[in-house]
């Protein structure tokens, strides 16, 4: 049931590239199977989400892909490129679980301080920040310290500054695992209109159900021991998504799919 | 009520000590008192007792009252410039402990900085820092002390060395710790944007690093006082708190000991508050103070 190298048409080129793709880690318990020949392939524009319980490679995939991890054996290409290469010309925007801001920094030099280790202008710096924070809703709030904003919005000052140097693909770690469900939805939301807005490819890694079947239109299904690739599914669901559509009939098969994928590969277990 | 919130359990505590010393004078001192009665063959009544102990003139434990008059007297009473004067005294020892401190602060950051950028360093220099802390500075300061005046130094150096000698320590594990402290996701967060080390350094790990410095500097100026008192025994006394010290032992003094002894602790408590401040307005600006 595995559609792993469909994809329509070989003329668009594909941002991520995996074949084979394994990794190992040597624990005291005896080595750990994180990824398993994980072949996978994403085009550019994509929404892909990875979507299994803990311990199915999913947040270990998302680092092989920032280059903050190194594959055991397999292949695996970004822009065309390794990984660490793609790393070293800052082709990606990374957002971790936790907003990750540094504590010392007013907000609009947290957002600021990817352009500052590139050495822009401080006019440059300027209006990236103020365009990147009014995108996510956060203007006004610039000059504030992380503690003095909540969770939520801690963690779009962190997909704020993810955005500030335009990278085209955006890598974000279960960004929004941490926040309550109406600052959720709220987020869900802007992300697709981001998303709609910019063009850019995401990889979300989550796992909630609902949420990889609302925000993405590919969502990579995976299951632990070994962490492996169970399905992928393309969702042909309208790029335009209010919140309501979680109620409708194609949402839920898409969902019942993945909960299937899920079940195959005894997440449940 | 934010001051007198602070200031209230500070000087019921003072009180409460205050009472307590009294009482030991009065302890302390009957014997040699209640001795004197004897011997002149003087009628006596607790009051009598309790009024002559806190007057003798080498008690055993001065009382409150005659330390504050003798401090009161070697400082305000004397020109600055005079040998007896406790300021002079005060000033030569804050001058070694400042000059000590400093040099401690520079050292230990700069020990510590290469403690984590460099493997090698970090490996070799832990050990023997540790290590030069478990010899006894009573023991070291004598032959510091002679060494450096058999070259030539004497005088505010060698005093400045023991005191950086006491002070780098804190400094350098205060700061290994600090500049290590930066969580794996900053981290990794840095390795994201392609920082360099330089830049890891410049904008993550020493911003981290800064309230671990200013815990650190609050031991380190303290033990520098310290080390600035030591320096000034064993060169016979010529100049300082310490100095005053040991002449007051020397000729029985008890009360120009306590005397000396309680100006250098009010002087510790001073410079410890003063990092304090600093640190309190530092850390309020950086934004890592609520």
């Amino acid at each position: 049931m595995s559609d792993t190298k469909g994809s329509k048409g070989s003329g668009r080129d594909h941002v991520i590239s995996a074949d084979k793709l394994c990794l190992t880690f040597d624990s005291n318990d005896g080595p750990v199977h994180a990824l398993k020949d994980v072949d996978l392939t994403i085009e550019k524009g994509d929404f892909v989400s990875f979507i299994g319980p803990s311990g199915c490679g999913k947040t270990t995939l998302l680092r092989v892909i920032a280059d903050l991890e190194n594959p055991t054996s397999g292949s695996i290409t970004v822009n065309g490129m390794t990984p660490e290469e793609a790393r070293l010309q800052r082709a990606y925007g990374y957002v971790f679980q936790a907003p990750a801001l540094l504590a010392w920094r007013t907000i609009e030099r947290n957002v600021g301080l990817p352009l500052e280790i590139m050495g822009l202008s401080a006019a440059e710096k300027a209006a990236r920040v103020a365009r990147t924070l009014e995108l996510v809703g956060l203007d006004g709030f610039g000059r504030k310290f992380p503690w003095q904003l909540s969770g939520g919005m801690q963690q779009r000052a962190s997909i704020a500054r993810a955005l500030a140097f335009d990278a085209d693909l955006l890598l974000m770690d279960e960004p929004f695992g941490a926040l309550d469900e109406i600052v959720r939805d709220h987020l869900n939301e802007q992300l697709l209109q981001l998303w709609n807005k910019t063009g850019k490819t995401i990889c979300f890694v989550t796992h909630s159900i609902p949420e990889a079947v609302y925000l993405s239109n590919k969502i990579v299904v995976m299951s632990p021991r070994p962490g492996r690739v169970t399905d992928v599914i393309e969702s042909d669901l309208p790029a335009d998504r209010p919140l309501d559509i979680r109620e409708s009939k194609k949402f839920l098969e898409i969902a019942q799919r993945v909960r299937t994928g899920l079940r195959e590969g005894h997440s449940y277990e | 009520m934010g001051v007198l919130s602070r200031v209230f359990p500070i000087a019921t505590v003072v009180a409460a000590i205050m009472v307590i010393w009294y009482g030991f004078a009065v302890y302390l001192n009957a014997p040699w008192q209640i001795d004197q009665y004897e011997k002149t063959g003087v009628e006596w009544q607790m009051r009598d007792l309790v009024r002559d102990t806190m007057a003798h003139d080498r008690p055993i434990l001065p009382a409150p009252h005659q330390i504050v008059t003798e401090i009161w007297k070697t400082t305000v009473e004397k020109k600055i410039t005079s040998k007896r004067s406790l300021i002079f005294h005060g000033g030569v020892t804050l001058s070694s402990t400042m000059l000590g401190f400093l040099m401690g602060t520079i050292l230990g950051i700069g020990l510590a900085v290469s403690i984590v950028e460099n493997r090698a360093m970090d490996k070799s220099l832990m050990p023997w820092i540790i290590t030069s802390q478990t010899i006894p500075i009573l023991a070291i300061a004598p032959m510091i002390i002679v060494v450096l005046n058999s070259v030539g130094l004497s005088g505010l150096v060698p005093k400045a060395l023991i005191s950086t000698y006491l002070s780098f320590f804190p400094v350098v594990v205060g700061m290994v710790k600090g500049l290590r402290s930066p969580d794996p996701m900053h981290i990794d967060l840095m390795r994201t944007y392609k920082a360099s080390r330089l830049q890891m350094f410049w904008k993550l790990r020493l911003p981290a690093s800064v309230p671990f410095l200013f815990a650190s500097m609050k031991v380190a100026v303290a033990i520098s006082l310290v080390g600035a008192i030591v320096g000034e025994l064993p060169t016979g006394a010529v100049a300082g708190l310490g100095a005053r010290l040991l002449a007051g032992s020397y000729y029985g003094q008890t009360i120009q000991i306590w005397s000396a002894l309680i100006s250098a602790a009010c002087m510790a408590a001073v410079l410890v508050m003063l990092v304090g401040v600093v640190s309190h307005f530092t850390l309020r600006r950086m934004g890592l103070s609520q």
